[in-house]
């Protein structure tokens, strides 16, 4: 069985965010960019399935600028065969417009699994992997935090806002990972080496017959309120009577 | 125009998200219905018909919908669609799993967590963990959104009497299958709803160790939240934690204990209307938050906390 899994490059998870001058978007110059964690959770559940011999192949793909081929070769030097780079430029897309481009690559490719994180750090959106599966009409299990390929489906245990979920899916299936799906491996530097001469194939949005779409037009980013620290108190009497009486929330 | 909104329930009770949706489609404007769909839930269709404002409740009462499937609850959505202009569900782990793919079978977007409606198809919502806040105008003839369910009041739940619509199409996918569910039995308030929430990092130490929060939760009629931290480390289950990726509560007052304040973490809580920390770092940065913070060891202090409310 072939895997296919879907990378985002975003914010590092460690860097502050800020948001610009003219309130246009969040400024991301000479900032650190990183694989999105859901994402590389995702890849490290693809490789451990390779190794266990429930897939044959892992295959990474993502869509973006150039830059976007780091995050692709990061997740060939974690284990990932080979890459496909969707390249687009800079203009951020709507989850639906991945969702589509990512719908037709599945298409050609023909994997037995997509997996993918469950959400970006950076939009938060938590959509494309469900839109994806919508798109192909496939099974979908969101928020994983435990995968078992069986025969011909996959079990999939899910976190969910009461506790836990198990449903099997018939193959093939898209799979969101949750934070607790794994801990992905340290990349050793031959590994990074390796994976320079790994293949990695570049397609484009006409190349794959998709295009642009009507999308969700930014109208501006903001900081969040800011919230002020208070004061500190000397004792949990001290912590009482301000609960009690000043903020009266007791 | 009309909104279509999915309600959020266990098939015997209205979960609270639903009210504080219904919140969030009466500031957008126009006729209000309510799809309860599910397996047994008659009782769940009589409280939403009492919600004032309320035009039609459909009812789709199926053994397919007992566990919430996405595939069957997004096909049976898309069916219902037509006529609506906005689609409505709280940002839950359900509203989560079937909307976007409600969204692309209308082929359209999803406006994900909204926190505030700005305009009929215009509204805020938080970016990067909350440390931005983006304004988006949506272009789609069907605006698909999920919403915050603390960023909004609860709708009055009495004195309305919609009528009830069987809807009795029934969508079953027949590649997912139900396995299994272990849900967290508990007499405390739910998180995402309490009005005070005592939450633990992992200063806490140990799961025999959260005994103490418990104790102080149980005392004040509060529930109880943890860090990622906390929930990797085993201490205590994954439907705790509170934060970018968990849950986003907004309580009257939540005291963290033994908690850093990860940015990621204080994604989930900093709209609470008090914040009390008890940490015994002075220099942890949930201090630079708190209205009211305490540099103290934890397992004197939670004690003497207890006894003394």
């Amino acid at each position: 069985m072939k895997v296919l899994v879907a990378v985002k490059r975003v914010i590092d998870y460690n860097v502050k965010v800020r948001v610009r001058a003219d309130n246009s978007n969040v400024d991301l110059a000479n900032v650190k960019m990183s694989i999105n964690p859901f994402c590389e959770i995702a890849v490290e559940e693809s490789v451990r399935l390779k190794e266990s011999g429930a897939a044959t192949e892992v295959v990474v793909v993502s869509i973006g600028p150039k830059a976007v081929q780091e995050q692709i070769r990061s997740a060939l030097a974690a284990g990932a065969d080979r890459g496909i780079w969707v390249e687009t430029d800079d203009t951020e897309l709507s989850g639906l417009a991945v969702a589509r481009l990512l719908a037709q690559v599945v298409r050609d490719e023909q994997p037995g699994l997509v997996l993918l994180g469950k959400q970006a750090i950076d939009t938060d959106n938590n959509q494309t992997g469900q839109m994806l599966a919508a798109l192909l009409d496939w099974p979908q299990a969101t928020f994983a935090s435990k995968l078992e390929v069986k025969g011909a489906e996959v079990e999939v245990t899910r976190e969910i806002d009461g506790g836990l979920q198990t449903l099997a899916l018939t193959l093939p299936a898209v799979v969101t990972a949750d934070l607790r799906l794994n801990t992905p491996r340290y990349i050793k530097l031959p590994d990074i080496m390796k994976a320079k001469r790994k293949p990695l194939a570049t397609t484009s949005p006409a190349a794959l017959a998709v295009g642009p779409g009507t999308g969700v037009k930014l109208l501006g980013v903001t900081p969040p309120t800011e919230r002020r620290g208070g004061i500190k108190v000397e004792s949990v009497a001290a912590l009482v009577d301000c609960l009690k009486n000043q903020a009266q929330v007791l | 125009m009309s909104i279509l909104v999915i309600a959020e329930h266990d098939h015997h009770q209205l979960k609270s998200a639903t009210l504080h949706t219904l919140a969030a489609a009466t500031q957008i404007g126009g006729d209000l219905d309510v799809l309860v769909a599910g397996s047994g839930c008659q009782a769940v269709a009589d409280a939403v018909a009492a919600i004032p404002g309320v035009r039609t409740v459909l009812l789709a009462d199926a053994p397919a919908y007992a566990h919430q499937l996405a595939e069957n609850i997004a096909r049976l959505v898309v069916a219902l669609a037509p006529g609506h202009r906005h689609i409505l569900a709280p940002a839950t782990t359900t509203g989560k799993d079937f909307m976007p793919r409600v969204a692309a079978l209308l082929g359209v977007n999803q406006v994900s967590d909204i926190t505030a409606v700005v305009g009929p198809d215009s509204f805020r919502r938080p970016i990067y963990a909350g440390n931005a806040i983006a304004t988006v105008q949506v272009e789609d003839p069907v605006i698909v959104a999920t919403v915050r369910a603390t960023a909004f009041p609860a709708v009055a739940t009495t004195g309305g009497s919609a009528a009830i619509t069987p809807v009795p199409e029934v969508f079953e996918a027949v590649r997912t299958r139900f396995v299994s569910e272990s849900l967290v039995e508990s007499d405390r308030p739910e998180l995402t709803s309490a009005r005070i929430v005592v939450s633990g990092g992992r200063g806490v130490g140990s799961a025999e160790n959260f005994a103490l929060l418990y104790r102080l939760a149980d005392k004040l009629g509060a529930a109880v939240g943890a860090t990622r931290a906390a929930v990797d480390a085993g201490y205590v289950p994954n439907d705790l934690q509170v934060g970018q990726t968990g849950k986003v509560v907004a309580p009257d007052l939540y005291i963290a204990v033994g908690i850093s304040g990860a940015i990621q973490h204080l994604a989930g809580m900093k709209e609470s209307k008090v914040i009390a920390a008890i940490n015994s770092d002075a220099e942890a940065p949930i201090f630079q938050v708190a209205d009211y913070g305490l540099v103290a060891d934890l397992f004197t202090a939670l004690p003497e906390l207890i006894d003394s409310i």
